[in-house]
């Protein structure tokens, strides 16, 4: 019964309830009397049946506001006591209980207000702690990607499927020497958040190296790890050591720990093992050469021993010896000249900044003695590419001839920038010095004090690249070396990444991945929002790829786990081999010279192949550009057979009543930022941009997996046809 | 009876001692310079006992060792490897394929003299 009607109807049921006592009490009364009593009552009541009507009212009345006091009192307050509290109970806002009710009653709401308070600050204390702990993991994950950025090692963690999690920038570098087409997707084809390590390493080959982890961890060990060389198709060999990730859940017993990924560490060791086999190599022919030529000349001693040799053949065996002593030395030199230069090609050259090495350099120059040395002009934001020991051995060993040989007391240091390079001057006032003593110099290996290295300075100038002379000031008489040497880039930029793009800080990991399953074969199971997109856009010579049209550039970048991966990008302009209409570089400023020299579809389509392998491609109405890469199915034989989401039908699903699905529209509505609009690449991030805030719509309208998306898109698709 | 013994080697210097050396000992003596003129020389005068060197052009010892060993009428000739080669790994190799004795340079002649005659004397 509803609530507004029980009160009249518990009056009704009371004037029901009185006018049956009424009349029972007349029919009881009635059944006592005799026939002739009765009709004197009658007559003797008839006159007063008002006075007994009225009574009956007035207590009926009395009886009423009592039932409707006691109703409200007892009915009504505790209904709406349990109402406010089913709103408190449902999360509502906490606000006191109002009861007019019983003291009972009063008591009551006053204690569900105390158990909602208290309710409420445990959520708060709760939610202080969540906000707390995320906020220190967030920090964690920031301090670990800033920490990877700057490792100079190439690190990837893998979960157990061989899916990545992270990786630093430096892998990123090293992968895009690793990739066949590195102008193109610079490795992005190969190593992205999500993708397979499979690509790059053979599957074998990790497997192997996580049974090695598996069975050292059965051993007990607690640091497990494994290390293989692979190479690529260049020839390149890398070094990867396989370290074990475990379950956190166990951290407690570290060696009983499931395990659930592995880190890679990787080593580009291609030099390091071309180095290590041409020492193999000079020392091989170093013991073996060397042992021929001792038993050559072993034997020829022995015989020029015997007593009994006769004056031509002693001849002879002296001119053995005298032959094989020739060919040693001259092996032994050039053994020597090939260690040097290997020496040579070793030397690590450092970023340093400027006024550091001068800094360095005056101390060095200064513990020679006797001699001053200060520094003039240094400009401190030149920085430096250079193998500093090599080029502070240089300075001293100048300093120091200066000093011996031409009792120069006073030196200085000066540093500036020059075009892409930097003059380094050692100057002094006073003698100069010939060409042919400077020549000279230049060619003596060096030495300062104690200290002798077999290099010269020409070795250190060539090292670098650089150059070296000596030149005079006649008016201000002074003379100086000078060594020109390479700067280094201001800020490389991070590896693999355009600098356009580095406003966001690139991510470069997602954990999430850990939980992620194993990719399950039943893809259209699988939550939008999970999804590893490939969202790309192309432009095209013009609108039908029937009549000849062609792919004039392919954008794309990658979603995963519900984040848009903007470093993960792809862009590349395509070569039409045919004449590109003048209106249309009007749409994408695309002009034909632009389009020279580009590789051709054909070189193209391998690459965005690999780009989007094992993901869900994602277009704005993608019916058109998926047309485009079918008719290149046949000449390429790629197919592009996963599944295909369409920003264009999934909003018109969404939103029936728009007028407009273009792109920019949608944008609008939702609040993207367009930018590059009309370049593949931007097109693709602003789709990219639309999906993401797509998906939570979608899912308020109940669908939430790509299989459901796909059938709303296909209804739209329908609908849009009978248009 | 002198026994005849082939000298394979490419180093003329190395080639000048030993023929000095086997014709002083009495032994009737012929000479290679490569593995192919080895084995030619070998089918011709059918030696009794070989120095055969291992880093030959043509021909390696090991391989002039190996055909050796495979030919009916040549197997009993006798085979001292002398090599530039001194790991366990290519003494090992040597006699893999057939060689009778192994000596890395540089050796003593004396000993080179005395090994020659043991194997002669042990056929004999």
């Amino acid at each position: 019964m509803k609530p507004a009607w029980r009160l009249p109807a518990a009056i009704g049921a009371l004037a029901l309830a009185m006018a049956l006592l009424a009349a029972l009490s007349v029919l009881l009364v009635g059944a006592t009397l005799e026939p002739a009593e009765r009709d004197a009552v009658a007559a003797a009541l008839a006159p007063r049946a008002m006075l007994g009507v009225a009574l009956w009212l007035a207590v009926f009345g009395l009886a009423a506001w009592g039932l409707s006091r006691a109703f409200a009192r007892f009915v009504e307050a505790p209904a709406r006591l349990r109402e406010q509290a089913q709103v408190l109970v449902a999360g509502g806002v906490s606000q006191a209980l109002q009861t007019p009710g019983s003291a009972d009653l009063q008591g009551l709401a006053e204690a569900i207000g105390t158990l909602v308070r208290q309710r409420s600050v445990l959520q708060q204390d709760v939610a202080q702690q969540i906000a707390d702990a995320s906020r220190r993991i967030e920090q964690e994950r920031s301090r670990l990607s800033a920490l990877m950025a700057e490792l100079t090692q190439s690190v990837l963690v893998c979960n157990l499927d061989g899916r990545i999690l992270l990786y630093n920038s430096r892998a990123r570098a090293q992968f895009r020497a690793w990739s066949r087409t590195p102008q193109t997707a610079g490795g992005a084809e190969l190593i992205g958040l999500g993708r397979s390590i499979h690509a790059v390493f053979d599957r074998q080959l990790v497997a192997h190296a996580l049974e090695t982890i598996r069975e050292r961890m059965r051993a007990g060990a607690v640091q497990p790890s494994a290390q293989f060389v692979t190479s690529n198709h260049a020839g390149q060999l890398l070094r990867v050591q396989m370290a074990a990730v475990r379950e956190p859940a166990a951290a407690l017993d570290a060696a009983e720990a499931p395990l659930s990924g592995f880190v890679l560490m990787l080593d580009d060791i291609t030099r390091e093992f071309e180095q290590d086999s041409l020492r193999d190599q000079l020392l091989l022919g170093l013991t073996e050469g060397s042992r021929a030529s001792l038993g050559n000349l072993r034997a020829a001693v022995e015989m020029l021993e015997l007593p009994d040799l006769e004056a031509p053949m002693r001849e002879r065996f002296q001119a053995v010896v005298r032959d094989e002593i020739g060919a040693m030395t001259t092996r032994v030199q050039s053994l020597a000249a090939d260690l040097l230069s290997g020496m040579k090609t070793r030397w690590p050259m450092e970023d340093m900044l400027g006024a550091d090495l001068v800094a360095a350099g005056l101390r060095r120059i200064e513990a020679l003695g006797a001699v001053r040395v200060s520094a003039a002009e240094v400009d401190a934001a030149l920085w430096l590419k250079v193998d500093s020991f090599s080029l502070l051995q240089a300075l001293a060993y100048l300093a120091g001839r200066l000093v011996d040989e031409y009792e120069v007391r006073s030196l200085q240091l000066r540093l500036r920038a020059a075009g892409a390079r930097a003059q380094l001057d050692l100057v002094w006032v006073g003698v100069g010095l010939s060409t042919e003593t400077v020549m000279g110099w230049q060619l003596d290996a060096m030495r300062s004090g104690a200290e002798a290295t077999p290099l010269t300075l020409r070795d250190v100038v060539e090292r670098h690249g650089g150059e070296f002379w000596f030149e005079r000031e006649r008016v201000r008489h002074e003379a100086f070396f000078r060594f020109l040497l390479p700067c280094s880039a201001a800020q490389e930029p991070a590896a693999g990444e355009p600098a356009a793009r580095s406003d966001s800080r690139p991510e470069f990991y997602d954990f999430d991945l850990f939980q992620a399953s194993p990719q399950s074969g039943a893809l259209d199971d699988c939550p939008l929002a999970e999804l590893t997109c490939t969202v790309f856009d192309t432009e095209t010579t013009g609108l039908s790829p029937s009549e000849g049209d062609e792919i004039i550039q392919i954008g794309a970048t990658r979603i995963v786990n519900g984040r848009l991966l903007r470093q993960e990008c792809f862009e590349q302009l395509v070569d039409p081999q045919r004449a590109l209409a003048a209106a249309s570089a009007a749409v994408h400023g695309i002009r034909p010279e632009m389009l020279a020299g580009q590789p051709t579809i054909l070189q193209v389509l391998p690459v965005f192949h690999a780009f989007a392998r094992d993901t869900v491609l994602v277009a704005h109405n993608a019916a058109f550009d998926m047309r485009f890469l079918q008719l290149k199915e046949a000449q390429s034989g790629l197919r592009f057979d996963q599944p295909v989401l369409d920003t264009l039908l999934l909003s018109a699903w969404l939103h029936p009543n728009q007028d407009s699905h273009r792109l920019e529209a949608i944008a609008e509505r939702f609040g993207v930022l367009v930018t590059g609009r009309h370049t593949a690449l931007g097109d693709a991030m602003v789709t990219a941009e639309v999906f993401l805030r797509l998906v939570p719509l979608l899912q308020g309208r109940g669908v939430r997996t790509l299989g459901e998306a796909r059938t709303a898109a296909q209804q739209t698709y329908e609908a849009r046809l009978r248009y | 009876m002198s026994h005849k013994v082939l000298i394979a080697d490419d180093e003329a210097n190395i080639l000048i001692s030993l023929e000095y050396l086997m014709k002083r000992e009495g032994y009737e003596v012929s000479v290679a310079r490569d593995g192919e003129e080895a084995l030619a020389a070998i089918l011709r005068e059918r030696p009794a006992l070989v120095l055969l060197d291992v880093m030959m052009p043509k021909k390696t010892g090991l391989e002039v060792c190996q055909e050796l060993r495979a030919n009916e009428t040549l197997r009993g000739t006798l085979v001292l490897m002398l090599t530039a080669k001194g790991r366990d790994t290519d003494v090992a190799k040597g006699l893999g394929s057939g060689a009778d004795a192994y000596m890395t340079k540089p050796f003593s002649t004396r000993e080179l003299v005395q090994k020659v005659r043991e194997m002669l004397e042990a056929r004999a």
